[in-house]
């Protein structure tokens, strides 16, 4: 059964260039790059021209700015803890309510260790409450961290403004980007921001590598410690064939956001998205449709359940996501999708489809046929479907 | 993705008996669109015999709710009413050969459905919801009661809070009843919780002991509880007996803070730490 995979938002192929980039560095030049000698040595030029791909991509002024990591939650954790401990008198600290648990969950640590902290929330469209921001702001804030867009209804937040609005009160702003990073253009220079993170495996890069861009000025302390590697910022053995290939996986995704690649994700995300709430009744679009990643689309089917929506599609070789209970073990939706208060009958039958370069026309009209039937079995074995009609 | 049995997927893929009986003998009902999971079950009984001979099922959920629901319409056909109120929520899961813990409470679900569907027939027809007895309720978020708990300890022998959220769901939406469910884990397994008590007493310590007693205090039963609902507490000072309080992130401001901080944890440090303390606003 062919695989259509509509999830990458949650995991992207590897591209083969990119492989093929990293292959000799596995078992042909393994050398070290810390090495005195050239055979391991030599490596080190490889990861400075791929720091040099990372930061070229983002806007990054300086390539130093460019620090490996293992991942993009490896990235934030450092990002936040940096900012707290070079900041030791500050004890104020700010996200959004809509984050990556690799935010949410070192706040909350945080606030258990005295920090006050505030979880900015959104409204209906998932949009970035800018007043209460602006209320609870003030000098005493040592980090924002706001994402770039939203990994589950790929909204895009304002963030050159937030980060305008954090440097007023001096505070620091850090954004995790990796739902950005290789869907929209990013420039950290333009947006003014201090810290971003970015994952390799979510723009056909592979798993397992990430970056933290830390502006040149910005007080940093490192999260992992014990040696000299990323210049005393990043300790551990630099993963080599995974450092190349995310510099390989930068480049690509700077030519497909020059060559009209996002346009056409675009277009068959509008076209799916179009036709499923023309063919499907009881049906909610998540996210501010003005200020989207070009490749999310995210559906609430009302008076059903993800779970069992997915399980149907997954039948059919369609691969997607949903926010709904079930598919987590966590028993209550999305955390996204109640901040932004959609409703439960809607929250928890709730879909994402995150479309690739690889999507094909052919790929949604598959869909655009196969989930009207789904959705009409499902509603009449549910109890609520009635109430829908 | 979950290791559904091929039992689980078939009934999912092809589930048997949907649908609600007109004018139906027995009509019990579950669940709700804010859990997550529904499910309406239909039962047509023969009055002269008790069996059971028709038995349908609407359900809102994910595969397993489904599943469970389509195999229990299949167990109970043919049954009296009496053999059918013996089935458990295990026989429901050893049914479809087993479930992933997290998705037991699919298997409660349809146990609970069969326990009103049966009162509803044996009231004459009038639809039940299934509900909680008059007891109390532990876990807000999900409407789970002490008793629901009590009899999934039991009859799964169950040993953690874990265990307990996976089987009825209690504790696994904001966590805050997870000390009680301990509690009922261990008054039920019959665990003797060691009780927590400072050593020397409070008016003879120095005002250094005191100040890290009550921090100890705060810092082990106070903290984690507001920590849930996304706030904590401050020991900003300690005057005689008078405990300074601020309360920080989501507590500060909140419209139940005079109740937090006295209900909550005036009354945590008079019992742990010292009867005479009272708690005061920073």
């Amino acid at each position: 059964m062919k695989v259509i995979y509509l999830d990458n938002n949650a995991t992207t192929q590897c591209a083969p260039a990119v492989v093929e980039a990293m292959l000799p560095y596995f078992s042909e030049k393994y050398g070290n790059a810390s090495s005195m000698h050239t055979f391991g040595g030599n490596n080190r030029h490889v990861i400075d021209e791929a720091r040099r791909k990372v930061a070229a991509f983002i806007g990054a002024a300086h390539e130093d700015e460019i620090i490996f990591t293992s991942c993009a939650t490896e990235s934030d954790n450092t990002a936040i803890f940096s900012a707290v401990r070079t900041q030791p008198r500050k004890k104020h600290i700010i996200t959004s309510a809509v984050e990556h648990p690799a935010i949410m969950e070192p706040y909350k640590y945080l606030e258990t260790k005295g920090y006050r902290v505030d979880f900015i929330g959104v409204d209906e469209y998932g949009r970035f409450d800018m007043a209460r921001f602006q209320n609870v702001l003030d000098e005493d804030t040592a980090l924002v961290s706001v994402m770039w867009a939203n990994s589950e209804t790929g909204t895009i937040f304002p963030i050159a403004e937030i980060a305008r609005l954090t440097h007023e009160k001096g505070a620091l702003f850090h954004t995790d980007a990796v739902q950005a990073v290789g869907k929209i253009p990013v420039d950290v220079q333009q947006a003014g921001v201090d810290m971003l993170s970015l994952s390799g495996h979510k723009f056909h890069g592979p798993k397992g590598v990430g970056a933290l861009y830390v502006r040149r000025g910005v007080l940093f302390m490192p999260y992992l410690m014990g040696g000299h590697q990323e210049r005393h910022r990043r300790a551990g053995t630099e993963n080599v064939p995974y450092i190349v290939g995310l510099g390989k996986a930068c480049e690509l995704a700077q030519q497909r956001l020059n060559d009209g690649t996002s346009a056409r994700i675009a277009a068959l995300r509008d076209k799916l998205e179009k036709g499923i709430l023309a063919s499907v009744p009881d049906v909610k679009v998540n996210g501010d449709p003005q200020h989207r990643v070009p490749n999310t689309t995210n559906i609430s089917f009302g008076y059903i359940e993800g779970e069992s929506i997915l399980m149907y599609l997954n039948d059919l070789g369609v691969c997607a996501s949903s926010g709904s209970a079930c598919t987590s073990g966590s028993l209550e939706p999305s955390h996204v999708l109640r901040a932004m208060g959609v409703p439960f009958q809607f929250a928890h039958g709730s879909i994402r489809f995150s479309l690739s370069d690889q999507t094909t026309e052919a790929d949604i009209d598959l869909v655009l046929k196969e989930l009207p039937p789904i959705i009409e079995r499902l509603r009449k074995i549910s109890p609520f479907s009635r109430l829908a009609a | 993705m979950w290791d559904y049995t091929d039992k689980v997927m078939d009934h999912f893929r092809n589930p048997r008996n949907v649908g609600a009986i007109p004018n139906a003998d027995g009509t019990g009902q579950v669940g709700s669109l804010v859990c997550g999971d529904a499910l309406k079950l239909t039962i047509k009984v023969n009055k002269e015999t008790d069996v059971i001979e028709d038995a349908k099922f609407e359900t809102f959920g994910c595969a397993s709710a489904i599943a469970s629901s389509s195999i229990l319409t299949e167990m109970i056909k043919g049954k009296t009413i009496a053999e059918a109120s013996k089935i458990t929520n295990q026989d429901i899961a050893d049914a479809l050969g087993t479930l992933p813990a997290e998705k037991m409470h699919c298997s409660v679900m349809g146990m609970e459905a069969l326990e009103a569907a049966v009162k509803s027939y044996r009231q004459g027809g009038q639809p039940v919801v299934f509900e909680q007895q008059e007891e109390k309720i532990v876990c807000h978020c999900f409407n789970v009661s002490e008793e629901t708990i009590i009899k999934a300890i039991r009859a799964n022998h169950l040993k953690t809070v874990e265990d307990v959220t996976h089987f009825t769901k209690a504790g696994g939406g904001c966590g805050r009843c997870k000390g009680e469910i301990q509690k009922i884990l261990d008054k039920v397994n019959g665990a003797n919780p060691v009780p927590q008590t400072h050593q020397k007493l409070f008016a003879q310590m120095t005002v250094v002991e005191k100040i890290k007693t009550i921090e100890q205090v705060l810092e082990e039963d106070v903290r984690p509880k507001l920590n849930m609902d996304g706030g904590s507490a401050e020991l900003t000072d300690l005057a005689g007996s008078v405990v300074k309080i601020r309360l920080t992130g989501m507590c500060s401001g909140c419209a139940g803070a005079a109740g937090t901080l006295k209900n909550f944890i005036e009354k945590t440090l008079k019992e742990k730490v010292d009867p005479s303390l009272t708690v005061e606003q920073a």
